[in-house]
């Protein structure tokens, strides 16, 4: 049976299952009415949990509600909460530490990644076997990541102590990782490069198949040196990508909450209180709900910035 | 040397000039949105970061409007 007649089988079937009322109400509709009708629950779905809890936290911040007194009068600040947020120490501090998360991840995650696609672009023997086997950190749910690490990151018993008091000679119950407060953010910084470099490899892997053959061939005719080529050919036509990378990346770390929450909850002190987990304390713990729905929408608008210029460079990598 | 090769190359027609253009829009309101990132997240100047939403937030909406400019 052909493709077609298997469609209209099914649409003969659909008609008859339809009941004669409806039927000849939808007879009796534009094309552009039916378009509304399927296109309708998608709008709804997405005006009632994306549209409607933006506009009620827009409103919210702009109020001194809060949600564990729900029967308390509620008035209008105006922006005093966006004053306030804009000129605390405390969550600038947290803007400080996301910075710094944000910064090393980048660097880091890009040097790697960009590393490994390079080698995995070589083509050697099980370079198949070996990028399944980098990707799979990234597969893995941040909650289970999260308290493996944990796990390896204890003093007694952790592998990761014990990996580097053996390369290194020291005690591996000498440091704490997580319980430090020079080590708690490098920690983090770890856990998120472990995970997030196979998705940064993808992407430069991605850039790097994109190069055509025949430039690579034309510098080979014209005696440029691996290291011209380098420089010259991939790394600048691998660039879009890399900047691609940089900016979903650096998105992604900005909104940064799970792993930091099931690792460290923002400890020791303050140390890796990144700007997601002050909005939760500020949400839940304090129960300031209009101040942390006006420091969300702060979030919420940075990183909607940032993701205005990340379109607009997938945009220019589409072109290319 | 053939008649041809005197022929004048027609000079393409020259583009009208336009203020409202969509690409060198977009990369002010780029910068604009990368300098109020900057500014939240910098450690030198608390009144910088006082005025990073501001600056992030017009960077934003300009973006939003020049993105609607023809090219």
């Amino acid at each position: 049976m052909t493709e077609t007649s298997t469609v209209s089988h099914l649409a003969r079937g659909a008609a008859e299952a339809t009941p004669e009322p409806v039927a000849r109400r939808v007879r009796g509709l534009s094309d552009r009415a039916i378009a509304w009708v399927f296109i309708a629950p998608t709008i709804i779905l997405l005006l009632a949990i994306n549209i409607f809890p933006l506009i009620w936290t827009i409103q919210l911040s702009f109020t001194n509600y809060r949600a564990n007194r729900p029967n308390a009068a509620v008035t209008n600040v105006g922006v005093e909460h966006y004053s306030n947020i804009l000129s605390d120490p405390d969550v600038w501090h947290s803007m400080q530490v996301t910075a710094h998360f944000v910064l090393w991840t980048i660097v880091i995650q890009t040097v790697l990644g960009f590393a490994l696609a390079y080698l995995i672009d070589r083509k050697f023997r099980g370079h198949g076997f070996w990028t399944t086997v980098i990707l799979i950190p990234m597969m893995l749910s941040p909650a289970v990541v999260g308290n493996f690490w944990k796990f390896l990151y204890q003093p007694q018993i952790g592998l990761f102590n014990y990996i580097v008091g053996f390369f290194t000679g020291m005690d591996p119950s000498s440091f704490q990782m997580i319980g430090d407060v020079r080590l708690a953010p490098w920690s983090i910084i770890i856990v998120d490069t472990w995970m997030w470099t196979p998705y940064v490899m993808l992407i430069c892997l991605a850039g790097l198949r994109s190069i055509p053959d025949y430039i690579y061939e034309a510098a080979e005719v014209d005696r440029a040196s691996a290291w011209r080529q380098f420089w010259s050919i991939t790394l600048p036509m691998a660039m879009p990508f890399i900047m691609l990378a940089v900016l979903f990346r650096g998105i992604e770390n900005f909104k940064m909450f799970d792993l930091v929450n099931l690792l460290t909850s923002g400890g020791p002190g303050s140390t890796t209180e990144v700007a997601s987990i002050t909005l939760k304390r500020e949400a839940f713990e304090k129960w300031r709900t209009g101040y942390s729905s006006a420091f969300a929408i702060i979030l919420f608008v940075t990183v909607f910035g940032l993701a205005n210029i990340y379109v607009k460079a997938l945009n220019r990598v589409k072109s290319r | 040397m053939s008649a041809t090769d005197h022929t004048p190359t027609p000079a393409a027609p020259a583009k009208p000039f336009r203020l409202f253009r969509r690409g060198p829009w977009e990369n002010v309101a780029t910068i604009v949105i990368a300098a109020g990132v900057i500014m939240l997240m910098q450690p030198f100047s608390i009144e910088l970061y006082g005025w990073s939403f501001l600056t992030t937030l017009i960077g934003t909406a300009m973006f939003i409007i020049v993105s609607k400019f023809p090219d």
